[in-house]
């Protein structure tokens, strides 16, 4: 619970402040969302792909820290005319180096956002029907810990209640 | 270090800021130029030596600190100045309030659910060590349960420690009630209560209280920090909860910081020297400006309104909007704040305070907490309105919650 200050990167304040690809998109071929707003940490990830599965553009949304919205916006540059496959592939960790680096407790924005393109690369596939090789059965780790953030958010809240009510009892 | 590097360029990127307001008095304070000018002749020309040295430095830094000692007594209504001790901050004498009267006994703490950190912090360690403890909880407003309160209360209860005023939410406790009901429930008990952000803004006197030990910090009247003080009435046992040599201060070991002890003196002279007119004023500003918050949409107040309010607290939920980054967006337009987000918390959960009184989660992670002083002014205020009205929009315009 220390609480040193945060030392974003000069990089992530450049896209907390000028953020590139912003907005929901309306011709979006696929969406997908991470995290919850009860986390106080939420990215809505925007993907539009063509026929040979390349993305010719990518936005995001974000209800978050300056972290949460500078990966998210760092990511859908880096995943902007890559193939699904290759934006597949991009982890956490080339996102937070892509941004300078990222203080230790925002390493989970990293995550979320990761998360979020793969849920939404995932929800293409299952649309058409299909699903490659190089998309594993099980979650990735980005996407565990997306649904154990947003789980997590709905445990805290209910033992929250529990407490509060055990509080008045004798 | 690479962080220390990042963290120059924070500060650098804000070399375009046109006027500053601080209003993060929660978590830190400038200390006043006249408050500094009174402590400065006590670092290296006056007043320097040990108190309880025989010469004359050191007598004159015993006559100071007892003379500090009196004057913060007389304001609270204390019979003698032996009855403070001085300490390095709210933390160490809150601490010092629960774990000293905790000592060697066992039994049953109550405290509240919106009590701060150095309180409920504490309680909690005593809880892993066997005590029991009670958390009374808050009404929406924030005000203790005064019947949970009496239900909790009972035989083997040996402390109850609660904030008179609510740091984060500005609540003004029904203090005298609370302690007479704690007394109803057990004669013997300890009574501590947390008077930091009381001081100075509400009117008090522990006599008429009836309270036993009483907390007091310096920097949130603008004195220095460093430097806080537990009023202990007399016949009441508190034991040292650190050890080393003792000075002037019986339940606080170590040489006496005769300086910051002068600052904090000279701070509550300041807050009481008109204390109706400061009162008021701060009153003022901080209506202005919650008044011009709730007027940007999808706004919450957290705390009451009016007199139930502390005079110079402002807290309030901007929904669809992350706190943490409403607090860099402001502060590159010079406005210093802060946030009950779990984001600046550093920890996943957002401020205990708001969801005690049943703010939803996103609403405690869009709160964003500020204090006014005697030293801001009418600018400064409309200053900070212009200033939140685009940051909020800017930071709800990259959301994706409203349609959710």
């Amino acid at each position: 619970m220390s609480r040193a200050p945060l030392p974003y990167s000069q990089k992530i304040l450049e896209l907390f402040r000028n953020p590139k690809n912003l907005g929901r998109m309306e011709d979006a071929t696929v969406s997908a969302t991470a995290g919850s707003p009860a986390c106080g940490d939420m990215i809505a990830f925007y993907l539009k792909i063509d026929e040979n599965m390349i993305i010719t553009r990518a936005s995001f949304e974000s209800y978050g820290c300056a972290a949460n919205i500078a990966t998210a916006s760092m990511l859908t540059e880096m995943v902007k005319g890559k193939s699904l496959e290759e934006a597949w592939r991009i982890s956490w960790k080339d996102v937070a180096n892509e941004v300078g680096g990222l203080p230790a407790v925002k390493l989970h924005c990293g995550v979320l956002a990761v998360g979020a393109l793969r849920r939404a690369i995932r929800e293409f596939f299952k649309e058409r029907g299909f699903k490659p090789e190089w998309v594993p059965d099980e979650d990735t780790f980005e996407e565990k810990q997306a649904l154990e953030e947003e789980k997590l958010a709905k445990i805290i809240s209910k033992r929250l209640l529990l407490r509060e009510d055990g509080e008045t009892r004798e | 270090m690479k962080h220390l590097e990042n963290i120059r360029d924070l500060v650098k990127y804000h070399s375009t800021v046109e006027k500053e307001v601080y209003l993060d008095l929660e978590n830190s304070t400038p200390v006043p130029v006249e408050v500094l000018q009174e402590m400065l002749p006590y670092f290296s020309s006056k007043a320097y030596g040990n108190p309880t040295l025989t010469h004359k430095q050191g007598w004159e830094a015993y006559e100071t600190i007892m003379d500090a000692a009196g004057f913060i007594t007389r304001l609270i209504g204390g019979s003698s100045p032996e009855e403070l001790c001085f300490a390095s901050g709210e933390a160490e004498v809150n601490s010092l309030a629960i774990f000293g009267t905790a000592v060697g006994k066992t039994g049953r703490i109550v405290v509240s659910s919106v009590d701060p950190l150095t309180i409920l912090l504490p309680v909690e360690r005593l809880e892993k060590k066997g005590f029991e403890v009670v958390r009374v909880p808050v009404d929406p407003e924030g005000f203790v349960d005064l019947e949970a309160l009496s239900k909790a209360v009972n035989r083997d209860t040996v402390l109850v420690s609660m904030s008179m005023v609510n740091n984060e939410i500005g609540t003004i406790q029904p203090f005298r009630e609370i302690v007479k009901t704690a007394r109803e429930g057990n004669p013997d008990v300890t009574v501590h209560m947390d008077a930091s952000d009381a001081y100075g803004r509400i009117s008090f006197n522990v006599k008429d209280m009836d309270v036993d030990l009483l907390s007091l910090s310096s920097y949130k009247i603008m004195g220095p920090r460093g430097v806080a003080a537990l009023y202990v009435r007399s016949g009441v046992e508190v034991e040292r909860i650190i050890e080393g040599p003792i000075g002037t201060q019986p339940l606080w070991p170590g040489v006496e910081n005769t300086p910051l002890i002068v600052g904090f003196k000279k701070a509550s002279e300041l807050a009481f020297k008109d204390f109706e007119g400061n009162v008021s004023k701060m009153r003022k500003l901080r209506d202005m400006l919650i008044n011009g918050l709730l007027s940007i949409e999808e706004t919450l107040l957290n705390g009451p309104i009016g007199g139930k309010r502390a005079p110079d607290n402002v807290n309030i939920s901007f929904l669809h909007c992350e706190g943490e980054s409403l607090t860099i967006e402001l502060s590159f337009k010079g406005v210093y704040v802060s946030s009950g987000s779990a984001c600046t918390r550093r920890i996943l959960q957002p401020s205990h305070v708001l969801t005690a009184i049943g703010r939803e989660y996103e609403a405690a992670h869009g709160s964003i907490l500020m204090k006014v002083s005697r030293y801001h002014s009418v600018e400064d205020i409309e200053y900070v309105l212009e200033a939140f009205k685009p940051a909020v929009e800017r930071i709800r315009a990259m959301s994706p919650t409203r349609r959710i």
